[in-house]
């Protein structure tokens, strides 16, 4: 097996475990958001079908399957149907370059522990992850309707603006690594034995909201917000096409998360922890998944606590509050980079 | 067996030309721009090719300063083609002909 | 390998942008650029050019066919009828002149030879792909051309906004909702000036 080849396998095998832990984000994220918004609103939640309600998403599935599936009847045919699809696709392909433990040495070859080990990594993170915009276009176009055209429109808006100032703080913890590589970045928080969210406390928070209003999560979900346009750009769309938005959904917030928990929280590393070989790559996975869930879980937490945004209130707060300030955050780290303090 | 770099001068030389034929025969205005994109793009693939051939990054940078300048082209041309609509109602270019004759 | 995808994502960018150029509806033209993009950045990328590959996504189809969108849909722009062309002359004096063209094509080949498969080029340096090669070239040499291009899209961006922005004189009405726009197609309106 050449040295390519071999590559390409290992690659494979690699993309195969993280999309098999992606895929089980939405129905476990299913039952955590039910229970955990139950819990913050004193009340039970799903607790009839297993104990704790564990079956509860597999029932959701099952109904998913054998719910009609209704199609508008003047609807976009080709768009209408390949907006879910194209739904998923930036999210199964985001994660690929999220590094989950040291490099192991398989056969003698040393494999690093990322599915793409791209130089631009980040950069790639962020091209794909822009190319959601699509999906919202196309579902709410190819719906025929005014709510759907009208929350896809929001939608596409929200997501370009806060792009900017995503990328704006991610750019600034690049600037002391000098590398797009994200395990480069881990590195680097590992050798200075800082997580990046101390010394770029306000990249962070910039980070944190602009990733709220990227995966179209509460406080900034008026794109898809029940109470305003029934159901926003998924308006139209039944039965397993809504599932396959909210799968897309709950996997792009976990994709967003690992981001933030590589760039921001050290990724798979744990603070005193230098293990290698096989061990140390399940732990790193573990320690990976265990920040990813928090984070998660905080995705949660803020849902269940704080009221919507308005439109323009959403926009003002990207372009006039979060895109300043993290270009500040950026002149201060290039500064600080310069003097030799990070 | 590797990929001379004629054949991706003879690839975009064939985008180019489909551009070219979609600037030059479409009536839409926002389809005219979609082609001089591709147009754009076309130029892109041969600044990328040579600067492979020659291995040198002058031809990378000029494609970073050709997708600016492209955006920045997109921007204010649409922007114009909002204005005009608000003010004809149509942006069919054989129908924007007030400063015809 | 390299051969195969080559091929693979040139059909592919052939094929999209002859759907660009041919389809009626400019959603549909739109969605295949977008496709067209994404190929011609695996061809950059083939061409060990990865920063330039990826910025097209994340720039050209992530940001400037978005705007495309936008304003597709804001200016409900309907699909193309068929031109009605006099189909007689015209199509003999195309004949003509693609026989010209392709006879021009000909003429330069037939002088200087076809070179279509010539030598493979030298392997990749570290120096052309890596990212520091790139930005040191760019902030030293091509200082002058960054620095225009900043304010270059600075001048861009405030002339969209003026361009775009409502005449003072027209107030906004609270149904003026551009989504429900009337139908282009039933001719347009001219401004009083204009009617002779």
């Amino acid at each position: 097996m050449s040295a390519g080849t071999a590559d390409f396998v290992a690659s494979l095998v690699k993309y195969g475990l993280m999309f098999a832990i992606f895929i089980n984000v939405a129905p476990i994220m299913n039952w955590v958001e039910r229970r955990a918004c139950a819990y913050i609103q004193d009340r039970p939640g799903p607790n009839r079908l297993g104990p704790l309600g564990l079956f509860q998403p597999l029932a959701d599935a099952l109904k998913f399957m054998f719910k009609e599936d209704v199609t508008p009847a003047l609807a976009d045919k080709p768009l209408y149907l390949l907006a879910p699809v194209l739904a998923l696709l930036p999210a199964f392909t985001t994660f690929v370059v999220i590094p989950f433990g040291p490099d192991i040495v398989v056969n003698g070859r040393t494999v690093p522990l990322v599915v793409a080990n791209v130089a631009t990594g980040v950069l790639l993170f962020l091209a794909i992850s822009s190319l959601g915009v699509y999906s919202l276009v196309m579902a709410g176009y190819a719906s025929n309707n005014k709510f759907s055209l009208l929350g896809a429109v929001r939608a596409s808006a929200q997501l370009i603006s806060y792009e900017l100032a995503l990328t704006l703080a991610v750019l600034a913890v690049l600037i002391p690594v000098g590398s797009f590589h994200l395990g480069d970045i881990v590195a680097y928080q590992q050798a200075h034995h800082l997580w990046n969210f101390i010394p770029q406390f306000i990249g962070f928070m910039v980070f944190l909201i602009a990733s709220f209003a990227e995966t179209n999560r509460l406080p900034f979900d008026l794109p898809e917000a029940e109470s305003e346009l029934v159901a926003g750009f998924h308006t139209e769309y039944g039965a397993m096409r809504f599932a396959l938005f909210f799968q897309a959904e709950y996997t792009n917030m976990a994709a967003l998360s690992a981001l933030g928990v590589t760039l921001f929280f050290g990724g798979w590393t744990l603070p005193f922890v230098h293990l290698s070989g096989w061990l140390g790559a399940a732990v790193g996975l573990a320690t990976l998944l265990a920040k990813v869930g928090i984070c998660m879980a905080v995705f949660v937490w803020i849902r269940w606590t704080f009221p919507r945004f308005r439109y323009d209130q959403l926009m003002r707060l990207g372009w006039k509050v979060l895109l300043p300030l993290a270009i500040l955050n950026l002149i201060v780290v290039a500064a600080m980079t310069l003097a030799g303090w990070l | 067996m590797s990929v001379p770099i004629s054949w991706y001068l003879l690839l975009s030389a064939v985008l180019f030309g489909i551009g070219a034929i979609g600037a030059l025969t479409r009536r839409n205005g926002i389809s005219i721009f979609l082609s001089i994109e591709l147009m754009l793009n076309a130029g892109n693939l041969t600044l990328i090719a040579y600067a492979r051939q020659w291995n040198d990054h002058t031809g990378q940078l000029i494609v970073f300063f050709v997708m600016a300048v492209a955006a920045a082209e997109a921007a204010v041309g649409l922007a114009l083609f909002i204005a005009v609509f608000r003010q004809r109602r149509t942006i069919d270019v054989n129908r924007l002909n007030l400063l015809q004759g | 390998m390299e051969t195969v995808i080559f091929f693979l994502f040139a059909a592919l960018a052939i094929g999209s942008a002859i759907v660009v150029v041919t389809h009626r509806s400019p959603i549909y033209a739109t969605l295949s650029l977008v496709l067209t993009l994404f190929s011609m950045a695996v061809l950059f990328v083939l061409l060990g050019a990865p920063f330039v590959g990826v910025l097209q996504i994340l720039v050209y189809a992530g940001a400037i066919v978005v705007l495309f969108l936008f304003v597709i849909m804001l200016l409900n722009v309907q699909k193309e009828e068929d031109a009605h062309v006099d189909r007689g002359v015209q199509l003999w004096i195309a004949i003509l002149g693609a026989v010209v063209f392709l006879g021009m094509f000909w003429l330069a080949f037939w002088r200087t030879g076809l070179r279509i498969g010539g030598p493979a080029p030298a392997p990749l340096t570290e120096d052309l792909v890596s990212l520091k090669g790139l930005a040191t070239a760019l902030f030293t040499d091509y200082l002058l051309p960054f620095e225009i291009v900043g304010l270059l899209l600075l001048v861009a961006v405030i002339g969209a906004t003026v361009a775009a922005r409502r005449p003072d004189s027209e107030t906004v009405r609270p149904d003026d909702d551009y989504v429900t726009a009337e139908d282009p197609s039933t001719g347009p309106v001219l401004p009083r000036e204009a009617r002779s």
